[in-house]
């Protein structure tokens, strides 16, 4: 048994009286795609802010590489080598590409001042790789396509070596090509060995970028399954009714069936 | 490889004069309206509002607010507002007044115009000015508060504490070596004021160079070679240029007669010397030179953008917002500290309406000056030219003869057309407004 890259355990989050996250339990391995399912409000997003640092948690644990680890912010989490692609928040609109691939961690010269030219000849390099349509790098980000958006945030990521990513509705925004790219990019990374948690209420595509599935209800995990195990079916079943397939792991959100 | 070596081939288009250039047409706007309205002024007042005498003068009026208006930039860049700046800038210019006429020279015993007395002042009130502007931004990123309410507030209370302080006396004369920033009681001379021009000349040659060879460096493309001795030549005009003008304001003969008796010389016959570089100016280019350089080359400028852009990406990249307001608040309280040297110097005492209404002629500085209020945006130099221009505006007008209460009337209304004129140039560009 190899030692899970992730391990979230027992995690609890509530905003007044309501359980966003409910005792809830996933792991993470390397290498590996696991999706987090469910509705809007499920708590699937709650629970990944938990590990990315960005809402503090109620209760519960993470274990990083089997140590457990103390994510109170943000600058925890990237110290921890994870890495978040958000949906809509993650750039500021009015700094150009790489003010934003090197925000809050910038590039200075030896004195101190951050390097400008350093960091666009880095982010220039990065793009050829990630991104080779990819010219403007002087407009400000708002003036840049949904896809030319999200690959600066993904390029984000790659360049600091994250070993950890949690992806929020990646595709969400893009257009049928620029789906294909993030899907590919994820296969790269996952061949080096980079665990994926990928937020998504896509079931075709999560059945097709993902090793595992954790479908969440009303802040609940109803189970987790190996997509090729079930049906499209079956992952709908446990998103709208919270029924478990027969070889799915239930967890305490199942629907107990007589 | 198709790609050839930057260094020779630097443009991949044939551009025009202008394009090559790559100006800041918002700054080419506001420079032309200024120059507009000098003309204007120059016209109406028959020559007398572009003599060298009250080009001096504008300068040195300027100074105060044009200090203020380069904090503002930050404040208002991260979606905040500062209300309290005049009444901040009178508590300083309060604390500092009572530091140079009761604190040093009785409860110190060093006696009037003592040389450390200058220095212990500015040190105490830019001291004061940085707690008190650090506290604001305690209140607004950890408490909460809204930027308007807490400077709303403190603009009440900090106007109120310099009356306390002083027991609404108007306190002088001040200091003889606190006075040097003042203006006309302290310039460079003729000589030094040139030595500033040549070093400024040698500065934007060595900046226009350095980021050329750092941009050959990283093989990314250059303007041609004229163009960047063409933006040289042009500092240079402008540096030699506002210097020339500066010194061309001759110290009148009685004064200078005074000065040579104090010294105990007679003055050389049919001499002839001039002012040139205000000590209160340099000060103002030496805040605007530093505040660009954070804004554009330090981390702590960068979060400021960025949060300004999107509060929750800048949290969410790691960056402490909260301190980030304590540190913006904190430096806009320093600024205004300075701000009250210059301003109290210049009158030579500390009055009780010190700094009266400069919170709205700071803000409005910096809102002409470019300075979006939705945040993100807004420059240093911007803010320093909004301000000349509202102090040209004012003082034209009062030459002309035109009545106080239209001059407010006029300023008001140039305010809110400036701010309209800039939201039609940022949908032409297509900038976010």
């Amino acid at each position: 048994m190899t030692t899970p890259l992730v391990e979230m355990r027992d995690m609890q989050k509530s905003f007044g009286g309501i359980k966003a996250v409910d005792h809830v339990t996933i792991d993470l391995y390397p290498g590996e795609v696991v999706g987090v399912l469910g509705h809007n409000g499920a708590g699937k997003s709650v629970l990944m802010k938990m590990l990315s640092g960005a809402l503090p948690r109620d209760g519960g644990e993470i274990f990083i590489n089997g140590q457990k680890a103390t994510i109170n912010n943000p600058r925890d989490a990237r110290n921890l080598q994870i890495e978040t692609i958000y949906q809509y928040l993650a750039l500021a609109d009015n700094l150009d590409a790489a003010s934003n691939l090197f925000l809050g961690r910038e590039l200075t010269t030896p004195l101190g001042f951050v390097d400008d030219a350093l960091m666009e000849a880095e982010t220039r390099k990065i793009m050829k790789r990630l991104n080779p349509n990819f010219r403007r790098f002087h407009t400000p980000v708002s003036g840049l396509s949904g896809g030319q958006r999200q690959s600066v945030a993904i390029a984000r990521a790659v360049y600091f070596n994250a070993k950890i990513l949690i992806m929020d509705e990646p595709t969400a925004a893009l257009g049928v090509q620029e789906t294909r790219m993030v899907a590919e990019l994820i296969d790269q990374l996952k061949s080096e060995g980079i665990g994926i948690l990928l937020i998504d209420h896509d079931i075709h595509q999560v059945k097709m970028l993902c090793d595992r599935a954790n479908v969440m209800k009303n802040g609940q995990l109803v189970g987790t399954v190996k997509v090729d195990e079930v049906s499209e079916d079956d992952l709908l079943g446990m998103i709208i009714a919270g029924k478990c397939p027969p070889n799915a792991t239930p967890g305490p959100g199942a629907v107990q069936t007589a | 490889m198709t790609e050839t070596s930057p260094a020779t081939s630097p443009q991949a288009k044939p551009r025009s004069f202008f394009a090559a250039l790559e100006f800041d047409t918002r700054l080419i706007g506001m420079i032309g309206a200024f120059v507009v309205i000098c003309l204007i002024f120059n016209l109406l007042t028959d020559g007398r509002f572009m003599t060298p005498r009250n080009i001096f003068n504008l300068t040195i009026q300027t100074a105060s607010v044009a200090i203020m208006a380069t904090g503002m930039v930050f404040v208002i860049v991260t979606r905040h507002i500062d209300l309290s700046v005049g009444s901040l800038l009178a508590t300083c210019s309060a604390i500092m007044a009572m530091m140079q006429t009761v604190v040093t020279p009785e409860w110190l015993g060093l006696g009037l115009n003592h040389p450390l007395t200058m220095p212990i002042a500015i040190l105490v009130g830019m001291l004061a000015g940085l707690v008190i502007g650090a506290f604001h931004g305690w209140l607004i990123g950890y408490l909460s508060i809204p930027a308007f309410i807490v400077t709303l507030g403190g603009f009440l209370v900090w106007r109120n504490v310099a009356w306390h302080l002083t027991d609404g006396q108007t306190i002088g004369p001040l200091d003889e070596n606190f006075q040097l920033f003042g203006g006309i009681n302290g310039t460079l001379g003729e000589t030094w004021s040139w030595v500033v021009a040549a070093l400024a000349v040698l500065g934007a040659f060595y900046a226009i160079f350095q980021s050329r060879r750092n941009r050959v460096l990283h093989e990314f493309p250059v303007k041609p070679l004229w163009a960047e001795f063409f933006m040289g030549a042009i500092a240079t005009a402008a540096i030699v240029g506002l210097v020339a003008v500066l010194n061309a304001y001759e110290i009148p003969t009685a004064r200078l007669v005074r000065i040579f008796e104090a010294r105990g010389e007679t003055m050389p016959e049919g001499l002839v010397l001039g002012y040139g570089l205000p000590i209160s100016v340099l000060l103002l280019i030496l805040i605007a030179f530093i505040m660009t350089i954070v804004a554009r080359r330090t981390r702590l400028g960068r979060y400021i953008f960025a949060t300004g852009g999107n509060p929750e990406a800048a949290e969410l990249a790691g960056i402490n917002t909260r301190l980030l307001t304590v540190k913006i608040f904190a430096i806009m309280g320093v600024l205004c500290a300075i701000s009250a040297v210059v301003a109290s110097s210049r009158q030579t005492f500390h009055s009780n309406d010190i700094g009266t209404l400069d919170e709205l002629r700071v803000i409005a500085a910096a809102v002409i000056g470019g300075t979006a209020l939705s945040g993100g945006m807004g420059t240093i130099y911007g803010a320093i030219l909004g301000a000349l221009i509202m102090q040209s505006l004012q003082s034209g007008m009062a030459m002309v003869g035109v009545d106080a209460p239209y001059q407010n009337m006029v300023v008001g209304t140039v305010l809110v057309l400036a701010v309209f004129i800039d939201i039609l140039y940022r949908r032409r560009t297509g900038d976010k407004t």
